[in-house]
């Protein structure tokens, strides 16, 4: 019972931290991070670069459009955990992700492979890929911002 | 258990007729065939004329049960009385199985309580008892005579599996002479040094062998059971049978496994798209004691017909090597669709053809994308002693009410639960909604 128990804490913990954004995301789909305003640009060719290392690495289990498997792989779409904090992102690509979370009331027990074997470039690509796709626009990551998180490993 | 009317009976009944009585015999043969398609006494309720959204063979129509379960169900269970046992996907007001009753036969439940505080998969009766699981521990109540709640008050009958995220389903099956089998899945994909790490090889041994990967065996009755100390290994090299169910007609245990994932991601150079989309099989396995399917060393390629090595053990998707002699499936379905329950039809309602037969509820793919995904949908195997006697072939479908499903989260309804009624209805639960489905057959 005390496994139950330390199962249901976790995922409370997980609930009450993404628990700000859960009624606006499905109520109100048009409505735009007001972290846009201050969005500085993507380039075109960053997101053309992430987007090859999505597919090759990302797609098979967050879906072609980012949505993810229902119980399994949690969605890039319009969560905290892509558009919040750059820092818990970027650690999440590098070490990988093997306590549940839970995103809008779903619970999703996929495990996520750490991927640290990518380059700062590619995590700081396909990081503005998916943070400028799936109804995202919360703006680039930079290499050096990558460069910085592996530093504190 | 109600056919009083086998086959050899109506030959004999047919001579004795030719001879002497017919005028009196027909008839009353002819109305006698009639009720083993109808059971006795009872009317049918008329079939939606959608089915409830879903297609099924001509001659069969569908009502739904219930449709207000929006937390989705998972496996259900039904009763002597008719009563259903559904297991929510996630606790609503805390509880976590509900029980409906159809009190005045129209098809539709129109009582629902709802116990227990725990969520799962497994679920099946036995003995008078409901069992029921989380993914840690398996629980059984006891039925009572008249009300739709049983004894709330669960007994503990299995705990100690070891705690996991993948794979955490402990399914269960009886074989009515003492013993429980539980699935304990393997807690990775397919046992890597780092699990799902592009290139990442194999761990050889697999330890995760040790506890999981197979079926283990319990007394059906005995409380607090712990798998150290009471389970006995029954099966090998299974990496999760969600689906699991003890055929009585053979006296034998069956499941589906769920096959390994990304082929083609992990070893892009050995595997396409295209050869991911199909590969391995799904298998549908007949268990023995000690068996050993061979996961994760081995997968079933249904286009060779036979077991090969995996990648991550030096495979290159035709080399045979330690997988020779490995125990194969008697049904290759293609891969990814997730079988995730399996039940033989025991009922006199439907047509002879299907009597022994087995349902699997495939509740749809996610590891075939870029390509279409596949499943979602309840075939059914012809089976004479235990094993296929034709083609496998589509029973419901049509549940994500779209044509093609790229992403699981656009299906609108997956099939994930499997149970007969005591007039021979099949029930189908969905995992999405929590709609649940009596198919029933009217003739054609």
């Amino acid at each position: 019972m005390n496994k139950f128990l330390s199962i249901f804490l976790i995922s409370l913990f997980f609930l009450a931290a993404c628990g700000g954004n859960t009624g606006q995301q499905s109520a109100e789909p048009e409505t735009k991070p007001e972290v846009a305003e201050e969005t500085p640009t993507v380039s075109a060719t960053q997101l053309a670069a992430g987007e090859t290392v999505f597919k090759t690495y990302c797609m098979a289990c967050h879906m072609a459009d980012g949505m993810g498997v229902p119980g399994m792989n949690p969605p890039l779409s319009k969560t905290e955990y892509v558009n919040g904090d750059k820092d818990r992102l970027i650690g999440i690509v590098l070490n990988g992700l093997t306590e549940p979370l839970t995103i809008n009331g779903e619970t999703y027990s996929g495990i996520m492979a750490p991927h640290s074997f990518l380059s700062d470039d590619d995590i700081a690509n396909v990081l503005t890929f998916v943070r400028s796709n799936f109804g995202n626009s919360s703006g680039p990551v930079t290499a050096a911002e990558v460069a910085a998180r592996r530093a504190k490993q | 258990m109600n056919s009083f009317l086998p086959v050899s009976g109506v030959t004999l009944m047919q001579k004795f007729a030719w001879r002497w009585l017919l005028p009196v015999v027909l008839p009353g043969f002819l109305f006698l065939s009639c009720q083993t398609t109808e059971p006795a006494g009872q009317e049918l309720p008329a079939a939606l004329a959608d089915n409830g959204g879903i297609s099924l063979p001509s001659g069969f129509g569908a009502v739904l049960v219930t449709d207000t379960l929006d937390k989705g169900a998972r496996h259900i269970a039904i009763r002597d009385n008719g009563d259903i046992f559904v297991k929510l996907k996630q606790t609503a007001n805390g509880k976590g199985i509900a029980v409906l009753r159809d009190s005045d036969g129209d098809g539709a439940a129109d009582q629902k309580e709802m116990f227990a505080n725990f969520t799962g998969t497994g679920m099946r009766i036995h003995n008078g008892y409901l069992y029921a699981s989380s993914d840690t521990t398996i629980f059984r109540y006891k039925l009572n005579e008249n009300t739709l709640l049983p004894d709330t008050i669960g007994e503990l009958i299995a705990s100690g599996f070891p705690v996991q995220r993948s794979h955490a389903s402990k399914t269960l099956a009886f074989d009515g002479v003492g013993n429980m089998y539980v699935n304990i899945g393997a807690p990775s994909n397919i046992c890597q040094t780092e699990d799902r790490v592009a290139g990442s090889v194999g761990v050889d041994p697999c330890p995760q062998r040790d506890r999981q990967a197979g079926i283990w065996k319990f007394s059906d009755s005995q409380p607090n059971q712990t798998q150290t100390e009471h389970g006995v290994n029954y099966a090998r090299g299974i990496r999760n049978a969600v689906a699991l169910s003890w055929n009585t007609s053979t006296n034998s245990l069956y499941a589906l496994q769920h096959g390994r994932d990304q082929l083609n991601t992990l070893w892009p150079e050995k595997f396409t798209d295209a050869d991911n989309e199909i590969l391995p099989a799904e298998e549908f396995l007949q268990i023995s004691e000690g068996d050993d399917f061979g996961w994760p060393y081995c997968y079933f390629d249904q286009n060779q017909n036979k077991k090969v090595m995996g990648p991550e053990y030096g495979g290159d998707g035709k080399e045979v090597g330690r997988c020779e002699g490995v125990k194969p499936p008697i049904v290759a379905f293609p891969g990814h669709m997730a079988p995730n329950d399996l039940l033989f039809y025991t009922g006199n309602q439907f047509p002879e053809s299907y009597k022994n037969g087995a349902f699997i509820a495939f509740h749809g793919s996610w590891n075939r994308a870029p390509l279409p995904q596949a499943g979602y949908f309840v075939v059914f195997v012809p089976m004479t002693d235990g094993k296929p006697s034709g083609d496998w072939q589509v029973f419901a479908q049509g549940f994500p009410q779209i044509p093609e499903v790229k992403n699981p989260s656009e299906a609108a309804f997956r099939p994930v639960g499997l149970a007969q009624g005591p007039d021979g209805s099949l029930y189908i639960s969905d995992s999405v909604k929590g709609r649940i489905w009596r198919i029933m057959y009217y003739g054609v």
